[in-house]
């Protein structure tokens, strides 16, 4: 059984170059995390807080002129009933991928690197998700009658949800998976804000992380459960990740219109979101590491595993796009022909060619270890998949609304200013959301380095 | 609060530098009759359970029995909304079937494990429980640091203030103290 | 009247108010874009006003005269029900018979009267909104002498005493007048003013066929044509299932033999030469692009290839091609004597129209495919030619203007609205404050027709009394009680005049009422020879070098009377599917040669005059020649018409009315974003429109069929079956839809179909719930068109249904795709997953800032859907549920074929939409999806629509092929 007490032996195969560097001692990683949120403010924080503040506040502005005035605000028309919208809701949920799949599977499998970065991979996740609920929220006509989306029984006509709906599967789908996710993190964060509770200097401090550790001591039968729990938690988040996305995909794949209805979207869909969840978890990371110096912790091992990883994915997203084509070719389904013979050549085709640059060409540069191991390198690289990613929903989305059945009703989508504040705002909020968690919580799992720090030393 | 409760000693505590040094002291102290014993450290040490003859955790079975009931609190949903409640033609479909009722059925399992999970870990572990008498140990903070700590429970037979402190210190413990609460 | 002169006045005060004056003065597209921000605390203010105004207005609505509803059965009016009345709609020489539907005392909706012989049934687009313009609240609201405010009552006292004399300097000046009651006051103020006289002007008018007819016959005649009966048809430049003709009848005629039910049945055939690509020549069998100057030639081509008229050099200037279409159009014609018939349009000059006549003749149609009666030969543009040289002279003193727009629309040459000025009383009765009122001394409100007392006669000479629906609701009056009062006529309330012009008994007189027609007129049937001499005598019009301007009446403003209506700005041109714009329409070939692509601006000379205007590409157009849509470029008008468009009279002179040659055409720099209802105009060679011909047909009646492709389709659950009750389909035959927009507008009015203005046009949000798509197919030089009305297709496995999360559109037991508005959230998920895209979503309050007035003419039946729902058609499911209670209350169980008319259905002057029970064999629509020709549009999705299509038969001549 997988557990967090390492036998020295599963770390053999691991031990070089090592996890934690610097001959760090146990105390050294408590004070070098704990440290981070104990410290004074920096201004710097300030400042960041300060800009992706006001994105938020615009977010703010943005989506109370779309519910005073109506969908119209955004670019949406007909046949483009979706357009950003929900191509910022897959996206953001797409990034919220990779936090689970760091701390479920990778444990499972007992990649023991992942315990430096799947505290931060998975709050990443929450905030991420945070987002993406935004969008399928307010992308209704009438968004205060949103919570029939929920299986409440309605007042005024007594009906019920219809269950055959891809969009209702998500609604469940999206809530648990952020639950879930939720609940994981902060089965994860409990004996670490124990310890910040313990370090505590301020009667607030005390008090406050007094209630949210509940008291946990480390004791003997603590761990016995807690590692019960954890690894459940793993067992369930595993296809629950696989899941969300692949359910998502059904949004699409479902439905009759030529370039959605096709098979292939779920393992698309969720190599797609992986991909682009590593590519948000390695810009963050750099950043952190950068800024709060945890060269020691976030080792270049951890860098490069991470880029071989979106490697792998990226070229299976790659190979998605082309069994895409190949089908749609194949398939003799003229109407499906057409899609994608519009989308490398129609009005859209500088979207199309963006995403295939973005997703599959620049992944392929880690290829070679230099650019693995070069933080500058990868960090380019990280954003230029995040934008792709973007991209390849809105080709998705867009390209196949955009000329469908009846060339009498075709059309063209043009966002306005809203549907761009809108996104850039929720990029505000995203990352308002880490600020505040790299500066209050230990944005590295400190018991469960410790842990690998033992199995290190005893493998000595 | 400490003041709150009557002062007595509830137990002693030992302090190690090392988890094998902590388990060595606790297979030490179990030979030697003791019973009641219990380890504090900063991370799960591999081997603690058998040392203290804890039995397995038995949260599996209580997520098992809480994944069943989403799934069937699903379906039920799914089939008595479509089917019974409210039955509508839609797009030529059955009211309810199979095919379509996964997804969500899948999602409430996960939903209602994940949940029990949570709640058994807390309920089993007896959290939340904010005060605890060893937290007024002098060196309980190591517990959540670097420090590897044996507890032994005052109404353990085998307990007595001198030979027990005598034992630990023997043991390599590099602290030993009554706490009290 | 009492509150209803506070409401008045009170309005009028605001009205003076510098920001009201601001808010009318702005453009529409700003107006447009308001849609999208908060209703201004003005608009706020001006929605209350009128809307208390009204409640006050609501109990003085009903006229005091006594009209007669179409009761059956029920002679009081029953609070809720709506009661229906017969009437006429009048345009230009035409009228055309009305049922009105009427609730609570506010007209809703219009229908063609069956027992009128120029609608029988059926209702035009232009009929159809004019119920609009009735609630226009841009319209005159007031007598005003100058700027000042006065009354009726003052106008009264200065019409005693200023119209004293014998009439010298006074003239009149009113569109054609077809209506009898005001015939006769005409008469009698031209008895009262020896000295006066009295000038009728269109803009469109019928001058050249007129014309025609005396040089041909040498008396004035009125062709009345028998598509019926014509199994050869030749156009030329005649859009007579368009603009060119009172349409609805000939439409109706000319579908009844397109719909072929059988291999054997016999179908007409049609050629069309025309320069602009019109309904006609959409529906003709072969088409033939030629520029309006070069078609009299044609003609003189034709009687000589018939051995009508010796050789001439005409011949000489067709192409081959040309030529050969000719001789085989020729051929055709020889050899349906007395079957065939051929139409020239009222742009040709006097000469072609003579030609037309004399090639009828030889062809032995007169008496059987055409018909005359007598006309008089007065020609409009002459007489408002002298009326303007005479004011150039100072020579008239008072101009008494009922109706029409002469300072917009008069030929430019006459530079009337300059001249207006040199009269020393301008007096002017008018609908709305345009171009005309403001040059007017004393403006009076014109009374709008469904408020009013009138009769008009259709072109056939079928008499119709007009009744008011309501009181009129800014106390317009009638050119007739105008011309009444100054001419002190016995008679001066316009009951009272219509009344003791038809005289006769009471009973009489009320059947009239209920029927919409009075039977006493007859108009005597001629007989004319053609004097071949005086044709031949006659020069053919001087051939065009360079390029040819072509005016023509615009499908959605006509010559610009319905520029503030909404719904016309905002229907499609059936060709073009512009909207809310006209453009300079030229061939591909010309906009090469100019240099120009569609959006860029031309400038345009003729005569010396020149006009600004974006060139638009129209594939089929006839190369060297462009066509100018009159009727835009308004600059004093309601909200809704100011500013939209370009405005093309300046070119049109009073000797070249019909087209012109252009002394120069160029692109100048800058560009016009169109706003297009359509961007893709080919099939892509999808099977969506099918199309086969007689021939084929003949060869292999399952010939629709093979189009299709087999399918073999199967679900993988087991479906609901629909074999119980009621279940609704729709047939639609593309053999008979022309593609005019009648449709469309009928829909538009009865389920309170919001427009969404140019700039959310052009973002794709048009709201219309039924569309006309059309494809062109072939060359872009010479491409055919192809019509296919488009709505929800109701099917039996709904796409849409899946996928919506709250189930906010589910199947009704009779197998309508209901949509509950209430239910529904705005997640679009149905849109994007309905294959035909005909779900249409309210991105924004559409309602918003309509004007309280307007609301009035909404359908109380139909729920107003607000901002962030879904809507789409329902089969008139109101309409459906209306007959079942009727039904009901009359205790049938069944409900009988044909009892239930959807609004497209009953509109459709082609009969080309069928609606009914499926689950009876002898439904009309059944019997017509048992036709071979039947197919449904994207049947392989296995999505079952219920409305399917009757595929298109074109009846090509194998010598042309």
């Amino acid at each position: 059984m997988a557990d967090l007490a390492i036998r020295p032996q599963d770390m053999q195969q691991e031990l070089n170059p090592p996890l934690v560097t610097g001959g760090l001692s146990y105390r050294d990683i408590t004070e070098k995390v704990s440290g981070i949120c104990e410290s004074k403010t920096p201004r710097s924080w300030y400042i960041a807080i300060g800009v992706t503040g006001s994105l938020t506040a615009v977010l703010g502005l943005m989506l109370a002129y779309l519910v005073a005035n109506g969908i119209g605000v955004w670019g949406n028309n007909s046949p483009v009933g979706w357009a950003w919208d929900i191509t910022n809701f897959v996206f953001w949920i797409g990034i919220g991928h990779a936090g689970t799949l760091i701390s479920a599977i990778l444990f499972l499998f007992r990649q023991r690197w992942r315990t430096s970065i799947n505290r931060a991979a998975e709050a990443m996740t929450l905030f991420a998700v945070a987002c993406a609920g935004i969008f399928p929220l307010f992308h209704v006509g009438r968004p205060w009658r949103a919570y029939w989306l929920f299986p409440v029984p309605n007042t005024d006509l007594n009906m019920w949800q219809n269950f055959r709906s891809p969009l209702l599967w998500d609604v469940f789908a999206v809530s648990t998976y952020a639950t879930v996710s939720a609940l994981f993190w902060y089965v994860g964060l409990l004996p670490d804000l124990a310890t910040l509770r313990d370090r505590a200097r301020s009667k607030l401090r005390q008090w406050v992380f007094g209630f949210l550790s509940l008291g946990w001591r480390g004791s003997a039968r603590h761990w016995k459960h807690y590692e019960a729990a954890y690894l459940i938690l793993a067992g369930l988040s595993t296809p629950l990740v696989l899941s969300v996305h692949t359910i998502v995909s059904f949004d699409f794949a479902v439905s009759v219109i030529p370039g959605w209805h096709t098979t292939i979207f779920p393992p698309y869909f969720v190599a797609g979101a992986i991909f682009s969840g590593f590519a948000m978890v390695i810009t963050l990371m750099v950043i952190a590491r950068q800024v709060l110096r945890l060269e020691n912790l976030i080792t270049l091992k951890h860098l490069d595993n991470m880029c071989k990883i979106i490697l792998a994915t990226g070229s299976i997203v790659g190979y998605s796009y082309a069994v895409e084509f190949f089908t749609a070719f194949f398939s003799g389904n003229p109407y499906e022909r057409f899609t994608f013979l519009n989308r490398a050549t129609g009005p859209y085709a500088w979207a199309v060619w963006t995403m295939f640059t973005c997703n599959v060409f620049a992944p392929q540069l880690f290829w070679f270890k230099k650019i693995r191991t070069s933080v500058p390198a990868m960090f380019a690289i990280s954003i230029v998949v995040n934008i792709g990613m973007w991209f390849e929903r809105f080709v998705i989305i867009v390209t196949s609304l955009h000329r469908d059945y009846l060339p009498a009703s075709w059309g063209y989508f043009r966002p306005t200013v809203v549907d761009v504040l809108t996104f850039t705002g929720s990029i505000g909020l995203f990352l308002t959301l880490f600020l505040l968690f790299a500066r209050f919580l230990p944005i590295i799992a400190v018991s469960e380095v410790k842990s690998v720090l033992h199995a290190q030393n005893a493998g000595h | 609060m400490p003041e709150a409760v009557s002062h007595k000693v509830q137990g002693m505590l030992g302090d190690f530098p090392t988890p094998e040094a902590l388990l060595d002291a606790i297979h030490a102290l179990r030979a030697k009759g003791y019973s009641r014993l219990d380890a504090l450290t900063p991370f799960p040490v591999h081997g603690m359970e058998e040392a203290l003859g804890e039995n397995p955790s038995r949260l599996g079975y209580i997520v098992a029995a809480a994944g069943l009931a989403g799934a069937a609190a699903a379906l039920l949903l799914q089939w008595w909304t479509g089917a019974v409640a409210y039955p509508l033609v839609i797009g030529g479909k059955p009211p309810f079937a199979f095919e379509f009722s996964i997804p969500i059925t899948f999602e409430l399992t996960v939903l209602f494990s994940a949940f029990a999970a949570v709640l058994g870990l807390l309920v089993l572990n007896g959290l939340p429980e904010l005060y605890h008498p060893v937290m007024n140990a002098s060196r309980f903070a190591g517990a959540t640091d670097d420090r590897f700590l044996l507890v032994v429970d005052a109404a353990d037979p085998a307990f007595h203030l001198e030979h027990t402190a005598e034992l630990l210190r023997a043991l390599g413990s590099e602290h030993t103290e009554v706490f009290e609460g | 009247m009492k509150t209803g002169k506070r409401y008045w006045r009170s309005l009028g005060e605001l009205s003076d108010t510098p920001q009201f004056r601001e808010w009318l003065h702005r453009e529409f597209p700003e107006n447009a874009s308001e849609w999208t921000n908060h209703a201004s605390r003005r608009t706020m203010l001006r929605l209350m006003a009128a809307s208390f105004g009204l409640a006050g207005l609501a109990a003085c609505r009903r006229p005091t005269e006594h009209i007669f509803p179409l009761a059956k059965g029920v002679e009081d009016y029953v609070p809720g029900n709506p009661l229906f009345y017969s009437t006429a709609f009048a345009l230009g020489s035409a009228a055309f018979g009305l049922h009105v539907e009427t609730h609570d005392g506010r007209p809703t909706k219009i229908e063609g009267n069956p027992n009128h012989p120029a609608s029988l049934g059926a209702a035009s687009a232009f009929a159809q909104a004019s119920i609009l313009s009735l609630y226009d609240p841009d319209r005159t609201r007031s007598v005003r002498q100058g700027r000042r405010r006065s009354s009726w009552e003052a106008f009264g006292e200065f019409a005693k005493d200023y119209f004293r004399d014998d009439g010298d300097g006074l003239r009149f000046l009113s569109g054609e007048v077809i209506s009898p009651s005001l015939e006769a006051v005409q008469q009698h103020a031209l008895q009262r003013f020896p000295r006066a006289r009295w000038i009728e002007y269109e803009p469109v008018s019928q001058d050249q066929a007129i014309a025609g007819a005396e040089l041909a016959f040498g008396r004035a005649v009125r062709s009345h044509y028998q598509l019926e009966k014509a199994d050869v048809v030749l156009a030329l430049d005649c859009d007579f299932l368009g603009l060119d003709a009172p349409s609805l009848a000939y439409t109706r005629a000319f579908a009844s033999r397109r719909k072929v039910s059988a291999p054997k049945s016999e179908m007409n055939r049609l050629y069309a030469v025309e320069c602009n690509y019109s309904l006609t020549g959409a529906a003709a069998d072969h088409r033939l692009q030629m520029r309006a100057s070069k078609m009299a030639l044609f003609l003189a081509a034709l009687a000589a290839e018939l051995k009508l008229a010796p050789e001439m050099p005409a011949r000489a200037q067709l192409s081959d091609a040309e030529l050969r279409w000719l001789q085989a159009v020729a051929k055709d014609l020889a050899a349906h004597r007395g079957r065939s018939l051929i139409l020239a349009g009222p742009r040709q000059p006097a000469v072609a129209h003579a030609w037309a006549h004399a090639l009828n003749e030889l062809l032995g149609n007169f008496g059987t495919t055409v018909r005359f009666t007598a006309a008089e030969g007065k020609r409009q543009v002459e007489q408002i030619r002298e009326l303007a040289d005479e004011m150039a002279a100072g020579r008239v003193k008072t101009l008494v203007i009922l109706g029409g727009n002469p300072a917009y629309d008069a030929p430019a040459d006459l530079d009337f609205s300059s001249r207006l000025t040199k009269v020393r009383t301008v007096i002017r009765l008018g609908l709305e404050e345009d171009e005309t009122s403001a040059l007017a001394h004393w403006l009076l409100p014109e009374a709008h027709y469904l408020e009013s007392w009138g009769d008009v006669r259709a072109w056939d000479g079928a008499v119709t009394i007009q009744q008011p629906m309501v009181a009129p609701l800014f106390g317009g009056r009638t050119a007739a009680e105008v011309a009444a009062m100054i001419s002190g006529y016995p008679y001066q309330r316009a009951y009272d005049i219509v009344r003791n012009r038809w005289g006769g008994a009471e009973a009489a007189w009320r059947k009239a009422l209920h029927d919409g027609l009075i039977a006493t007129e007859q108009v005597e049937e001629v007989k004319p020879k053609t004097r071949l001499d005086r044709i031949l005598a006659t020069p053919l019009p001087p051939s065009v070098d360079g390029i040819e301007i072509v005016f023509q009446p615009d499908a959605s403003v006509w010559d610009g009377r319905f520029a503030n209506n909404g719904w016309l700005q905002e229907a499609p041109d059936p060709i073009t599917k512009l909207t809310w714009d006209n453009a300079a329409l030229l061939a591909p070939s010309t906009a090469r040669t100019l240099g120009v692509k569609s959006g860029d601006m031309l400038l345009i000379e003729s005569a010396g005059r020149q006009i600004r205007i974006p060139a638009m590409i129209l594939p089929g157009h006839a190369a060297g020649s462009i066509t100018l849509p009159l009727g835009y470029g308004r600059t004093k008008c309601g909200r809704v018409g100011r500013g939209v468009g370009f405005n093309v009279y300046p070119l049109r002179t009073s000797n070249a009315m019909g087209f012109a040659a252009a002394s120069s055409v160029r692109k100048i720099p800058g560009s016009h974003r169109f706003s297009l209802t359509q961007e893709h105009h080919s099939m892509e060679g999808r099977p969506i429109v099918l199309e086969t011909t007689m021939e084929e047909l003949r060869k292999d009646p399952r010939a629709v069929e093979k189009k299709t492709g087999r399918h073999e389709l199967f679900s993988l659950y087991k479906e609901p079956t629909y074999d119980q009750g009621n279940q609704w389909g729709m047939a639609i035959d593309l053999s008979a839809c022309t593609g005019c927009n009648a449709c469309l507008l009928a829909c538009q009015a009865e389920n309170n179909i919001p427009i969404v203005g140019k700039a959310q046009v052009a973002r794709g949000r048009e709201m219309h719930w039924i569309r006309l798509d059309r494809y062109f197919e072939g060359s872009d030089e010479e491409p055919s068109i192809v019509f296919q009305p488009m709505a929800c297709q109701q099917c039996e496995n709904a796409p849409c249904e899946n996928v919506c999360p709250v189930a906010a559109t589910s199947h009704s037991p009779e197998g309508l795709n209901d949509m509950a508005y209430n239910r529904c959230i705005g997640t679009r998920y149905c849109a994007n997953n309905c294959p035909y895209k005909v779900r249409r979503f309210n991105f924004l309050d559409w309602h918003k800032d309509l004007d309280a007035l307007q609301k009035n003419q909404y359908n109380p039946d139909v729920t107003v859907r607000m901002r962030g729902v879904m809507e789409k058609c329902n089969y008139c499911v109101q309409r459906i549920q209306e007959a079942k209670i009727k039904a009901k209350a009359e205790s049938r169980r069944a409900l009988r074929d044909g009892e239930i008319l959807t609004a497209c259905q009953q509109t459709c002057p082609a009969e080309a939409i069928v609606f009914g029970n499926l689950n009876d064999p002898n439904s009309k629509v059944s019997k017509l999806k048992k036709q071979a020709r039947n197919y449904q549009v994207l049947a392989e999705l296995n999505v079952k629509p219920r409305t399917s299509y009757l595929a298109k038969v074109r009846n090509p001549n194998p010598e042309l092929a």
